[in-house]
């Protein structure tokens, strides 16, 4: 679309309802009745048929017109970003109708439950099981590392409907309200003392067949599209800007040391590593770059598939090096360790350093884990053989698990 | 503007002519037969380089009968020679000699060599590090005596780029102006040129020795900063030649592992290699990253060109080096052998490495300018 007529588009909207002079939701209802939510989504589902990189003309043109901007509610990343674009590929057109509105708009925030217990890495040897009653599925089992549980109305779930075929073939893929009786959730307080995941247990809960996506025994396949996007959002991210984000706290804290706290022996050792950490980030941001313009050229390469590895391991030495330069200082955790639900607000840079440190040993196990991550690269980018795979060929319920 | 890293067309089909080149006269075989001559290069070779492809004087002007690219295409040029291991007197005389006239030299000494630079008719080198090791313009201390354009020099410059075949010396020395650029010519009295015995086979080092040598002044003024940017230049282009070496390790590495069995399956089935592959992978692409941005930015004329310079050599030297490493372990004993081509690679890659500044060096380079 000529980006003039879709920046007209934008102003049409503006004068219909402005950000600066309504609530958030109401605003993103109207975006998304004008095909401004995800414009390569169709017509009548939020979009407008075209690319996707046109998104960024929508933004630019509300930012221009407003010094608000409705962006995606934090809470609502996993349905905006996941639940969005698998409901759009398998959903019915009655759902699409219904949810599509109001994932975008945030009434409805989302969460997805995949991993189990037992089933990290290998979210396909699941054991959380479904059985058909009539119009209904029966779900019994327990979910783990649910962001936003306790907040969401709808969770994308994958339970296995046939345990006596190979592991990939006996689940489905449910949307299923959140309020349904049977549903516990659990806050789930991590290396932090914070609990942004939840525990959600089952318990014979009654989930209609027809929020069933895809087919039954499909379930792997629509499990796929939502994990695609999700190592998208987690992968895509890291600093937009030279020497912005992480880096340029940990910055701070170096440039803010305290005179005489180091040796002059370790006053280059550390520098040598501040300046590590930068050249990182600063790769990092160069390299999701690269990866924009190999995408918009049509000759995607591997610099897009090593962003989630790469940003992990980065981020994790970068958090480390913040606790180092506190040096004596890192000792004390100010914030305390009294288990509580949500992130604390408006953290100083050292409250900051000290929370990601812990925080960012996450980061290589969240979203597929380094390791995972290395089979991937290995496999789909090197074309190296796959692991001999035992349970390949078993049905679910032959395989050995603990 | 940010650099945006588009290729165009024409650079996909530069970087295909030059790939299906060396193919041919720079395999290995080739590589093997020139590195063990006292030249270090084929000047048949070299002669196909500068005419046929017009690749000798890539960066220098139409005018002065180069070809008039810049950086991107330099990039592309100097990512496909390391990854051909290319035994030339390029980075010497077409990046570093080239870019110095370019930078520093008069109008009258340009019109002279740049164009016997572009037709391949003289290699010129640039004198520039002494025995003190040091890869910074603080560390000349070699003197120009005399006054106006003619001057005597006495001293020493080492690893000289192809210094033993030059038909011409940039000298870079200190004269009443500050830093400048001086000429001597292969046929200068009290010029004396030994080899220096290279760790690196595939790349030629000289010593150079003046005594009461006489050499003609091309610069006017404090080259300093000029020479600085001429020096962040070229370590730019030798990081886009790391990063096609250490792409072609990787692929070695991943190649073997994929053909290679043991306890009856392909080694790159097991996780150990399998992700020390993977973490090849991720350290190429981030120093293509480096590499690419630092001549992008050139090309662009951004100013901060000097610091991303600096960031491609530290990184793209310790990729090269790392990939040469694991590449040689993972091919296991056979990587160790003369006859295998690892121990090439390694070699190239740790000589690059040191050549211009370590990556240490680079890394404080970058630190001062971003004030960490």
């Amino acid at each position: 679309m000529p980006e003039a007529e879709l920046r007209g588009r934008v102003q049409k909207l503006l004068a219909e309802a402005h950000p600066e002079r309504t609530d958030s939701i109401t605003f993103r209802r109207k975006q998304f009745e004008h095909g401004l939510a995800w414009v390569h989504f169709p017509e009548g589902h939020g979009g407008l048929g075209i690319s996707p990189k046109q998104q960024l003309t929508v933004l630019d043109e509300i930012q221009k017109h407003s010094k608000v901007v409705h962006h995606d509610p934090p809470v609502s990343t996993i349905g905006i970003g996941m639940g969005a674009p698998t409901v759009l590929t398998y959903a019915s057109e009655a759902q699409k109708k219904y949810h599509l509105p109001r994932i975008f708009s945030g009434e409805d925030i989302w969460c997805q439950m995949f991993s189990e217990p037992s089933a990290g890495s290998d979210v396909a040897g699941l054991s959380s099981r479904a059985v058909r009653d009539g119009d209904d599925w029966v779900v019994n089992g327990q979910k783990v590392w649910t962001s936003v549980a306790h907040l969401s109305s709808w969770g994308m779930l994958v339970v296995r409907t046939n345990p006596d075929v190979p592991k990939h073939d006996g689940l489905s893929y449910f949307i299923v309200d959140m309020k349904s009786p049977g549903v516990t959730i659990r806050p789930l307080y991590q290396i932090t003392a914070e609990a942004e995941f939840n525990e959600v247990f089952f318990d014979n809960v009654r989930i209609p067949h027809a929020n069933m996506l895809g087919k039954e025994g499909q379930g792997w396949r629509v499990a796929i599209t939502t994990l695609m996007n999700e190592r998208v959002a987690i992968g895509g991210g890291g600093p937009k800007k030279k020497g912005a984000g992480g880096i340029a706290q940990v910055v701070q804290l170096w440039q803010k040391r305290k005179p005489g706290a180091l040796s002059p022996a370790q006053e280059v050792i550390m520098r040598d590593r501040v300046t590590r950490a930068w050249m990182e980030n600063e790769l990092l941001r160069v390299t999701n770059q690269r990866a924009r313009a190999a995408q918009k050229s049509g000759n995607p390469g591997p610099e897009g598939s090593v962003g989630k590895l790469a940003q992990a391991e980065i981020n994790k030495r970068l958090w480390e090096l913040a606790i180092d330069v506190l040096g004596s200082d890192g000792l004390a955790f100010e914030a305390g360790y009294e288990l509580r639900q949500s992130g604390f607000e408006g953290r100083t840079a050292e409250a900051l350093a000290k929370y990601q440190f812990l925080r960012s040993r996450a980061n290589s196990i969240e979203g597929g884990t380094s390791e995972i991550m290395k089979n991937i690269l290995g496999e789909r980018v090197l074309g190296l053989p796959g692991d001999p795979r035992v349970d390949k060929d078993v049905p679910w319920k032959d395989v050995p698990r603990s | 503007m940010p650099a945006d890293f588009v290729f165009t067309d024409e650079h996909d089909e530069l970087r295909q002519t030059v790939r299906a080149f060396l193919a041919k006269r720079s395999d290995e075989k080739a590589v093997r037969a020139t590195m063990v001559g006292e030249r270090g290069y084929d000047p048949e070779v070299w002669k196909q380089l500068a005419e046929e492809l017009g690749l000798v004087g890539l960066i220098i002007p139409e005018e002065h009968g180069g070809a008039g690219y810049g950086p991107v295409e330099l990039l592309i040029a100097m990512e496909e020679m390391g990854r051909a291991l290319l035994c030339a007197p390029y980075l010497g005389t077409s990046v570093f000699a080239a870019q110095a006239l370019l930078t520093c030299a008069d109008a009258v000494t340009q019109k002279e060599l740049l164009p016997k630079i572009a037709s391949g008719a003289a290699i010129v080198s640039v004198a520039f590090a002494e025995p003190n090791g040091r890869w910074d313009v603080a560390g000349i201390g070699l003197r120009a005596s005399g006054t106006g354009a003619n001057v005597t020099l006495d001293g020493e410059k080492t690893l000289v780029l192809d210094g033993l075949c030059a038909d011409v010396l940039l000298v870079v020395a200190r004269g009443d102006a500050g830093l400048e650029l001086l000429r001597v010519d292969a046929s200068a009295p009290g010029l004396s040129r030994s080899a220096i015995p290279p760790l690196d086979l595939t790349r030629k080092l000289a010593r150079v020795r003046f005594a009461g040598t006489p050499a003609t002044r091309i610069s006017s003024g404090d080259q300093t900063s000029s020479f600085e940017r001429v020096l962040a230049f070229v370590c730019a282009a030798l990081a886009a030649e790391q990063v096609g070496g250490a792409q072609k390790c990787l692929e070695m590495a991943t190649d073997y592992a994929k053909s290679r069995l043991q306890f009856g399956r392909p080694i790159g089935s097991y996780q150990a290699i399998k992700h020390k592959c993977a973490e090849m992978l991720v350290a190429v692409e981030m120093a293509k990253s480096a590499a690419t941005n630092a001549l992008f930015i050139a090309a662009a004329n951004e100013p901060d060109f000097v610091e991303a310079a600096a960031l491609a050599k530290a990184y793209c030297s310790e990729a090269y080096y790392h990939a040469a490493a694991d590449n040689i372990q993972i091919h296991g004993g056979m990587g160790f052998t003369w006859e295998a081509a690892p121990h090439l690679y390694f070699k190239r890659a740790k000589s690059s490495e040191l050549l211009f500044g370590d990556a240490a060096h680079h890394r404080e380079e970058l630190a001062k300018h971003v004030g960490l």
